[in-house]
């Protein structure tokens, strides 16, 4: 191909951004591989011990933007071990030398030190954009260098990290001059904010389109702060609650419909119906909305707030919303298409009903478009998923999680079998799953017969025996992530996957029947395939793998391992 | 922390190899169990005591955790499991429910649910000896729950459910107050003579005021007229009002004197009132109805704002309900 003809498929491939056509460019042909890593500006990268960060230069040399994910997703649940490992500074430093270009970061599970956050902003002189997400290592000390020296800042987005919460000043390090931000988000944090440096910059920052408050801010200083940035799309609140004089009150209602692009809700914690109100000028035009942290919220609360929002796409809600609240989202919001109910008080400490099937079919009726579903209950029965899964045939991610481990059917005492043979069935697009309650290997048998789009399963406390795992190791020809905890599979499951595990991302096996042997076996069978062991105790039998985590990587086993991590 | 609750499980295995290794793949569970007890020793008296306990276990249910309550032993290790596990899920999970017992003992002695075994290997002899001193076996007889028995009280399994610490930290904050509350007012009830459960199941009802952000659980069992409810309520939430306020005056701490009562709850005539969700899930004023009657069929309380009243449809329960 001469240099011409390069120019023009290079041309051509700027305007392919997503990164599965990337990669089916860049299995064409030498050429267009060529053209395809010389032109490609973004790389995610799903598994950071999957590749190195020197393979990853080498191949695509011209990068401006990464994503990159660490630590198996357990480790949200406290199942990995500290000092895991996942940090990003191997990364930074070859970036650095590489792409003193990089403009953008992402990174989820990711232990992310003060120190990196520092080499970070001093490293990369155009960098624009940073998300952390469920990182962890770093304080608000690594806020005020990114505060400090990333001079063209559009994007600092931090949520739900571990971070050592020292202060809010870090808002006060942003330059007098600096006007580039568009999102920021740092609603995790805890410390109390520089409110005039805070407001200061929302006014300098006219392009601001996405503000996430943390719950120190009250409610009339976000009344200040909207009456600087009526042209924000998204708002993520503060402490919902502030006892107003009637004149703030009226401010508060006069700048909120001001805000007529707002399109997602967030934060509103300490919520109650008192001020709800003053928020329905701007819920006409609502996609989204977060009231997971509104822990008072209850079922009219809901009622009379969605019979506002007759666009909402998504909507996060805690149980304390009841099924009556579902209801209500059932006949107000026909156009639905992500549920995500969270349990309020998920150590089943506190007399909270929760949410049930009823409230879950009663949105399935109403929202037919549902495409994304996370649920929380403690209880669920065959018949209302089945009709769950007549309602919403397009749902692509059903996530149930009945929080009583291997709890029946509470009508019939039958296993949940039938309930997710529904779901696999009849939504043919399925592309995540989680299956909770008492299920056999029918249920895993059925998943590996119909979920041919399956990507991602999770499972606890399920099945019977290795044949369970077996059924979706045979089946789901497009699998890549499978996670299992608690489970009686052991290594005649593990190594029926034999011909999978190179084509998916991760195994996770955390408490299940798998051996030491079988693991050696397993890697020794399979190239490129990194067997990691974590053992808690040294005492403990030697014989038994405890938590397994098995993914394919081109980089070799990693070098960071630390001593409880036996890779084969 | 996961580490040593690991670690445990794992000697709990090495210790009593008999109990687990005769834990069968099928589905007779219980059954074997039983084998298994006889095994170790236990008479044919035990085994007949054992064919008796195999009785409606919800009744088993609410009494073992009625007996848990009121002798707070620590032999009361009857750790229920859900009901119908299946064979090996059954065995994974009574092990992470005694894992995670052990690691509430530590920290928890005093909370009588969640008494504890102190030493793994036991496992097989304080399971006889719980046979011995109280009849009901372990809820997980393969019979359907009862309908009452609205959700186990789920021992803590690491990371179940999955929900990242965030949220539960979120969870914890806004629900550590009435949590402690409810349970001091359990306490309370309890020399009353009354079944700590029933008033757990049947009396308690959550209340919520306008402009308090912390949900509050009431005892209705311990009133028998609405006024002696309207001054329990001024009790609970009167502190909190002031203090809500104080702290959104921006520090200016002045809390003795700002606490006022709050009155009028049931005639409209205060700032506040009183109204209530009813099983049917109509909201009514506080007061309509009989007091025997408003106790039957209150699902919830609510303190609103009488300001707020007049904007809402409250059915007049007396005309629309419940002809008297």
């Amino acid at each position: 191909m001469d240099s011409q003809r390069k120019k023009v498929l290079e041309q051509v491939l700027n305007l392919v951004t997503s990164p599965k056509d990337r990669s089916s460019v860049s299995l064409v042909c030498k050429d267009w591989y060529d053209v395809e890593r010389h032109s490609r500006r973004h790389v995610f990268i799903g598994n950071c011990y999957s590749v190195s960060p020197e393979i990853v230069t080498r191949r695509f040399p011209n990068i401006r933007s990464v994503t990159l994910k660490g630590r198996p997703r357990f480790s949200d649940f406290n199942l990995v071990p500290p000092n895991w490992g996942g940090d990003v500074r191997p990364w930074l430093d070859v970036f650095a030398a590489e792409y003193p270009q990089l403009e953008e970061l992402r990174l989820k599970r990711m232990t992310v030190s003060d120190e990196s956050l520092e080499f970070l902003a001093a490293s990369f002189a155009d960098f624009k954009a940073l998300s952390l997400l469920s990182c962890d290592g770093f304080s608000t000390d690594g806020l005020e260098a990114i505060a400090t020296d990333c001079k063209n800042l559009t994007e600092l987005d931090i949520q739900e990290n571990d971070i050592d919460d020292k202060s809010g000043d870090w808002l006060s390090c942003f330059p007098e001059n600096f006007t580039s931000m568009e999102i920021l988000n740092f609603s995790c944090l805890n410390s109390d904010v520089d409110f005039d440096a805070l407001e200061s910059l929302v006014s300098r920052c006219k392009s601001l389109k996405v503000l996430k408050v943390n719950k120190t801010v009250t409610l009339d200083q976000l009344r200040s702060l909207l009456n600087h940035a009526p042209q924000l799309l998204e708002l993520g609140t503060g402490s919902f609650w502030q006892e107003l004089t009637p004149s703030q009150h009226s401010e508060l209602e006069r700048v909120f419909s001001n805000c007529k692009n707002l399109h997602a809700l967030s934060g509103l914690w300490q919520a109650t119906a008192l001020y709800l109100p003053v928020l329905y000028p701007v819920c006409t035009n609502l996609t989204f909305l977060n009231l997971s942290y509104a822990a008072t919220l209850q079922s009219w609360d809901l009622a009379k707030l969605v019979a506002n929002c007759p666009h909402l796409r998504r909507l996060w809600v805690l149980d304390t919303v009841e099924d009556k609240g579902l209801e209500a989202v059932g006949s107000n919001c026909p156009l639905l298409e992500e549920l995500r109910v969270f349990p309020s008080s998920p150590d089943g400490d506190d007399i909270v009903d929760g949410v049930t099937e009823s409230g879950f079919v009663a949105v399935s009726h109403g929202c037919p478009r549902l495409r994304y579903v996370l649920y929380f209950c403690w209880q669920m029965t065959n018949a209302a998923v089945a009709t769950v899964a007549q309602n919403c045939p397009d749902i692509t991610h059903f996530r149930l999680c009945i929080m009583t481990p291997a709890k029946p059917d509470h009508l019939t005492g039958e296993p949940m079998d039938e309930a997710f043979g529904a779901v696999v069935k009849t939504c043919t697009k399925l592309e995540r799953l989680s299956v909770s309650g008492l299920l056999t290997d029918l249920t895993f048998e059925y998943i590996g017969k119909y979920a041919k789009n399956l990507e991602y399963l999770s499972v606890a406390f399920a099945g019977d025996s290795d044949q369970g795992m077996q059924y979706v190791m045979n089946g789901c020809p497009k699998l890549k992530k499978l996670e299992i905890r608690d489970c009686p599979f052991g290594d005649t499951a593990l190594l029926s996957g034999l011909e999978k595990y190179e084509s998916m991302r991760s195994l996770w096996m955390s408490a299940c029947l798998v051996t030491m042997n079988a693991c050696r076996s397993l890697a020794s069978k399979v190239r490129r395939l990194n067997v990691e062991v974590m053992k808690d105790d040294e005492n403990g039998d030697d014989s038994q793998a405890d938590k397994v985590y098995v993914y394919r990587s081109i980089a070799g086993p990693r070098k960071d391992a630390p001593a409880f991590v036996l890779t084969f | 922390m996961v580490a040593e609750m690991e670690g445990c499980t794992r000697k709990e295995e090495e210790a009593c190899p008999q109990l687990l290794d005769l834990i069968p793949r099928q589905r007779d569970w219980l059954v074997s169990r039983d084998i298994e007890g006889s095994s170790h020793g236990s008479s044919s008296s035990e085994e007949k005591k054992l064919e008796l306990r195999l009785g409606p276990p919800c009744q088993n249910w609410s009494m073992e955790r009625e007996r848990d309550e009121k002798s707070q032993s620590l032999l009361s290790l009857g750790y229920f499991s859900s009901p119908m596990f299946s064979n090996q899920t059954q065995k994974l999970i009574s092990s992470y429910q005694q894992q995670a017992k052990v690691g509430s003992f530590i920290h928890l002695p005093v909370n009588p649910n969640k008494a504890s075994q102190p030493c793994c290997s036991k496992v097989v002899d304080l399971q006889n000896a719980e046979r011995k001193g109280f009849s009901p076996a372990p809820a997980n007889t393969a019979v359907l729950p009862n309908t009452s028995q609205k959700r186990t009280a789920p021992a803590p399994i690491v990371g179940w459910p999955p929900v990242r610490s965030f949220r539960k930290n979120l969870a914890s904050n806004n629900s550590s107050k009435p949590a402690v509350e409810s349970e001091n007012v359990v306490q309370n009830k309890v020399p009353n003579g009354k079944p700590v459960e029933t008033s757990r199941q049947g009396l308690f009802v959550k209340i919520n005021m306008d402009g308090v952000p912390i949900g509050r659980k009431v005892d209705l069992g311990a009133y028998d007229s609405y006024q002696k409810l309207s001054s329990a309520v001024d009790e609970l939430f009167r502190g909190l009002l002031a203090a809500q306020r104080d702290s959104c005056a921006g520090g200016t701490k002045n809390k003795q004197g700002e606490e006022k009562e709050i009155a009028g709850l049931l005639d409209g005539s205060g700032e506040y009132t009183l109204v209530y969700e009813d099983n049917e899930g109509d909201r009514m004023l506080v007061g309509d109805v009989p007091w025997q009657m408003f106790v039957s069929t209150v699902k919830r309380l609510r303190v609103l704002k009488s300001s707020e009243l007049s904007a809402l449809r409250l059915r007049s329960s007396k005309q629309d309900k419940m002809p008297l």
